[in-house]
């Protein structure tokens, strides 16, 4: 309790420093390249692991150094993600960090062909903060569900689907008219229902639901290359 | 049973279970959609990847001292009010009928369950979902009848689990939504062939959310 485990190495380099203020000196700080996080890294070149090689490294070895270095990178931007959502700092840091607890509990599930590191940590503090703050229970799917109707057979594999699907949002995302990029990030940093997003903007809600509409269409085209949408069109 | 659904949820549905916008009552009808239709499955997949890509894109806040090594403190803790909830005691037709983020709010059994008598031929059973401020219920609707006229104050989200219905938009099976709204005077009849159970949610006049709807969600709570 309250002391940071042997198997952690962070705090070798200088042992006159608590372990506290040493491990801390790497949180807020990008993952890499920065010389003053680079002395307090341990020896083992972590600092070439992407974040679903620590993932993994959680989920087989329990391995600290992988988390604390995948902390080092997402508590800061949940806390960000936190505090937009209308949460004041001191609980976002909270939140941000039970979130990332689960992240070491449930390391297990993170599946990379299914999900990359950055879209499994957000399901893991959107359903956190739905927890904690909305003091709601999140319905999830269970993959061991006898009533789970299974994807089709040849969607099973997304794994090259996976790594290239956030990039290619991200450009898209940029790629949107502004009115149309504001509105999809309201709609993850809001916490607001069409109809309020429309009021407290002062436009009509058929003008934000066409909008997103059309920002969703061009975003899955964008990550499809054409939007494969096997639904036949209705309410 | 590996028949796919041919009405589905709406974009906006789909993007606010995925941002973690909607509310507790919606998302369990937008789960157990999610359980029967891989289509929408891989929709939502998509809008929860671009939660991940805003997340690496958001510009990092500072977090105070001591916040990892408080964190790393807390990894060998195990929390009993984070175990997996008990999906025992339920009979197969229930397992096979009711998905699970739908069974996890009904207490037992299909069959042993408090149904309520809604006229010939139809049985209500209200679930309570979170605070309650959004009407949830099962319906089960004998084979060849009708549900009576109604209207409501709010859209009307129907899934169906069972058998299948018609109304005058259209046929509905297994894993459909039909969506009614308001001004929306309908009378489904269930097929003939089989009785027909429906997850239904109506998004009442109380339904807070936002900073300020949050806060006045503790004074609704009973």
């Amino acid at each position: 309790m309250g002391v940071v485990p042997q198997t952690l190495d962070l705090s070798a380099p200088n042992a006159a420093a608590g372990p506290g203020q040493v491990s801390d000196a790497t949180v807020g700080t990008p993952s890499s390249g920065n010389p003053s996080q680079a002395r307090q890294e341990p020896e083992a070149p972590t600092d070439q692991r992407s974040h679903d090689d620590l993932l993994d490294a959680i989920a087989s070895t329990r391995d600290k150094t992988a988390f604390a270095e995948l902390f080092s990178h997402f508590a800061p931007r949940l806390k960000s993600y936190l505090i937009r959502l209308g949460t004041d700092a001191a609980m976002s840091e909270e939140v941000a960090q039970e979130a990332m607890v689960m992240v070491w509990r449930k390391a297990e599930s993170f599946d990379r062909k299914q999900a990359s590191a950055a879209t499994w940590i957000f399901t893991i503090a959107r359903n956190k903060r739905i927890d904690r703050l909305r003091r709601e229970r999140r319905p999830e799917l269970d993959p061991n569900d006898p009533a789970l109707v299974p994807d089709a057979p040849d969607a099973a594999d997304r794994s090259i689907e996976v790594q290239q699907t956030e990039e290619s949002l991200r450009s898209a995302i940029e790629k949107l008219p502004q009115e149309q990029s504001e509105l999809i990030r309201a709609a993850y940093f809001e916490d607001k229902t069409h109809r309020e997003i429309a009021d407290q903007r002062g436009i009509p809600l058929g003008t934000v639901k066409s909008r997103i509409r059309l920002a969703l269409a061009r975003l899955r085209q964008e990550i499809d290359g054409f939007d494969t949408d096997p639904r036949p069109s209705s309410g | 049973m590996t028949q796919t659904p041919g009405h589905h949820l709406d974009e906006e549905a789909l993007l606010g279970y995925a941002s973690g916008a909607l509310g507790e009552a919606e998302s369990v009808l937008v789960a157990t959609h999610l359980a029967l239709c891989p289509a929408c499955r891989g929709r939502t997949s998509t809008y929860e990847a671009m939660g991940g890509s805003m997340l690496s894109q958001i510009e990092p806040s500072n977090l105070s001292d001591g916040a990892l090594s408080a964190t790393m403190a807390r990894l060998d803790q195990t929390d009993p009010s984070e175990a997996p909830c008990d999906d025992g005691g339920f009979d197969n037709a229930t397992v096979t009928v009711l998905p699970r983020p739908l069974r996890d709010y009904v207490g037992g059994s299909l069959d042993s369950l408090p149904w309520k008598s809604r006229g010939r031929g139809v049985k209500e059973l209200p679930i309570r979902i979170g605070d309650g401020s959004v009407r949830a219920s099962l319906l089960r609707i004998g084979p060849g009848e009708t549900i009576p006229q109604h209207t409501h104050e709010g859209v009307e989200s129907t899934l169906v689990l069972k058998g299948a219905f018609s109304d005058e938009t259209g046929t509905y099976a297994r894993g459909d939504v039909a969506v009614a709204t308001a001004d929306h005077d309908h009378a489904p009849v269930a097929d003939s062939t089989e009785e027909c159970i429906c997850f239904a949610v109506i998004e009442g006049p109380l339904r807070f959310t936002g900073p300020i709807g949050r806060v006045l969600n503790l004074f609704v709570r009973p």
